[in-house]
């Protein structure tokens, strides 16, 4: 009796391991979770993906802004997750690719979801997030709010990987990063983009991730001080940077020219909306015609620039 | 589910029916039909209003507001008012958006001698939602206009885009006073625009904190009162689907020479009040 249960039992166990491995492979797989997103070296040891100039949706997984990693002597510091934990496990792969020191940071530009719904993806690399001061209370405010109202952008099968995970070291000021024999310096802004921008610069090769502070071609998006991001330009441009990543836009830009086109937008829409307060127009009448000399320079024009005409005309009306 | 709240005691459910929502959370999904959807309306209206008929309001109010909303925290609503002797003065305009949590988004009641003949606020939209406006006349009629707006998440939508600034400034006031389109009229028959501002999160508690699972206390303007001299101009007892720093842009009939005062309540208690002196210049 034992025996030949015991010859069944041993072949099951076979059976079983010779069918469930390469299942156990295909499904850690899916969706397309480890397949290395495309990265270019934009100078030694730097690399980064350039985002689609579009909305997050489905299709493009919440690919849309640009991401990257500086690989040191002793670690990694990637500079955003993704849009999507799918491409957060894409940008890991990406830096599996190109090196095997351990990934020691992960450093989140602001709280959009573009920008930091891949760091679920981080979880067991051993990196730590690092983000702005203000990062934990602005993902407290509003984590929420995006995960149910992403829902039905990004669907329900990217959306059960997405988890909002607060940075655990956050930067005031200006912070230096050691990633051995290179050192990268981030540093907290005041309110433009959003009330919790930090950028990062590579001192070595003079490489400058701006997070969403820079955007060329894809249309800039208020979420935090249109004035305090005119007022910060000028700071962004004195940033020794030979070259830029910009949070959307073209991968690499030249620094300062990169914020060329953002600062010519913001003097059109703040012009505009300060003439339309001043001729008593409603906010209405007001973001109808706002910028409109900028339509044809942007991509996404439509998508965003009355939303950012609503938050000039409530920012510039307390003036 | 938590829908029932919402038409439990109507005007006086403002404030609760936010908390309540609060506490249990329902998700957006549902509420996302694309199609105008009157059935809410239908059991929201007995809520508010009981059995009293409601006619349609063409002619006595006018309510405006963008198809499509850009951004749902803030959806400017434009509201005219006419009346004539038949129907006397418009005494109360209850301002509701179906689909928001909190639907009565604010009562508003005119002074006797005001003549608001215009008003315009922001409101939250949480969802694909009719905006009405219902305004009740001396003669105890009410008159409804609607408008639908296509927009989501102003409810939820945390819209302090710069914290520190809006906690540093709470309950600072602004007035606008502007010029008059039509210079000459009979001071009788001048109304007079202005716009009063005030910096206050209004916000909704509708939020979850991820971190700690607990939801961001709702904090907001409850009531206002902006007077001239010793007259009401309007009240308004109001909710969380004002917007992020409640603005009212009001046209009515202004005296030359006497002050004009807001004073605002939150619901933590702050008082908030301020004044300004009208020269007989800037009307």
């Amino acid at each position: 009796m034992a025996g030949p249960s015991r010859r069944t039992f041993l072949g099951t166990g076979l059976l079983l391991a010779g069918c469930c491995m390469p299942h156990a492979r295909f499904a850690s797989a899916e969706p397309a979770g480890t397949e290395a997103l495309p990265v270019k070296e934009i100078a030694k040891g730097i690399f980064a993906f350039t985002g689609a100039p579009e909305m997050m949706s489905t299709a493009n997984e919440g690919e849309i802004c640009n991401i990257g990693f500086i690989i040191g002597n002793e670690g990694v510091a990637a500079i955003d997750s993704g849009g999507s934990a799918a491409e957060g496990r894409r940008l890991v792969a990406a830096i599996r690719a190109k090196t095997d020191k351990p990934i020691r940071y992960l450093i989140n530009t602001h709280m959009h979801p573009d920008h930091i719904f891949g760091n679920s993806a981080f979880e067991g690399t051993g990196a730590v997030i690092v983000g702005h001061h203000n990062l934990r209370r602005a993902l407290a405010n509003r984590g929420d709010y995006y995960l149910q109202s992403y829902r039905a952008i990004l669907g329900p099968e990217l959306m059960s990987s997405i988890r909002i995970i607060p940075p655990a070291i956050t930067v005031a000021g200006e912070q230096e990063l050691d990633l051995g024999n290179r050192k990268v310096m981030l540093r907290a802004w005041k309110p433009a983009h959003t009330d919790n921008d930090l950028s990062v610069f590579d001192q070595q090769t003079r490489i400058l991730f701006t997070g969403d502070l820079c955007f060329t071609q894809h249309i800039p998006t208020i979420d935090g001080s249109l004035l305090g991001w005119i007022r910060q330009l000028k700071d962004l441009r004195e940033i020794h940077a030979e070259l830029a990543v910009p949070g959307h836009g073209t991968v690499p830009a030249p620094w300062p020219q990169a914020l060329d086109d953002e600062s010519r937008y913001f003097d059109a829409l703040a012009r505009d909306i300060r003439m339309a307060l001043a001729d008593g127009r409603s906010m209405t009448d007001a973001n109808r015609t706002a910028a409109q000399s900028e339509r044809d320079k942007w991509h996404l024009f439509n998508q965003y620039n009355e939303r950012n005409a609503t938050a000039a005309y409530a920012e510039l009306e307390w003036e | 589910m938590t829908w029932n709240m919402k038409r439990t005691k109507g005007c006086a459910a403002v404030i609760a029916a936010g908390l309540l929502w609060a506490i249990s959370p329902a998700t957006a999904e549902s509420q996302n039909a694309s199609a105008p959807e009157a059935a809410t309306w239908k059991s929201l209206k007995s809520d508010v209003f009981g059995s009293r008929p409601i006619e349609q309001g063409e002619g006595i109010v006018r309510i405006e507001a963008p198809k499509r909303a850009e951004d749902a925290a803030v959806v400017p609503v434009d509201m005219h008012f006419k009346t004539d002797s038949k129907t006397g003065r418009i005494k109360t305009v209850t301002l509701i958006v179906d689909e928001n949590p909190a639907p009565v988004a604010a009562v508003f009641t005119f002074g006797q001698n005001a003549g608001v003949t215009h008003l315009a606020t922001r409101l939250r939209v949480n969802a694909y939602s009719y905006v009405r406006a219902i305004a009740e006349t001396e003669d105890d009629k009410l008159h409804m206009t609607e408008v639908f707006v296509k927009a989501s998440g102003g409810c939820s939508a945390p819209a302090m885009k710069n914290q520190d600034e809006a906690m540093a400034s709470l309950g600072k006031m602004k007035l606008r006073v502007f010029p008059s389109k039509a210079p000459g009229l009979e001071p009788l028959t001048r109304a007079t625009e202005m716009q009063l501002m005030i910096r206050h999160p209004n916000n909704s508690g509708l939020q979850m904190d991820q971190l700690t699972r607990y939801y961001i206390p709702a904090h907001f303007i409850q009531g206002l009162t902006v007077s001239q001299g010793n007259q009401l101009i309007l009240s308004m007892q109001g909710g969380i689907s004002i917007s992020e720093d409640p603005n009212f842009r009001f046209a009515f009939d202004a005296r030359t020479g006497e002050e004009l005062k807001a004073e605002a309540l939150d619901t933590e208690g702050k008082k908030f009040q301020d004044e300004w002196p009208l020269e007989s210049s800037s009307l």
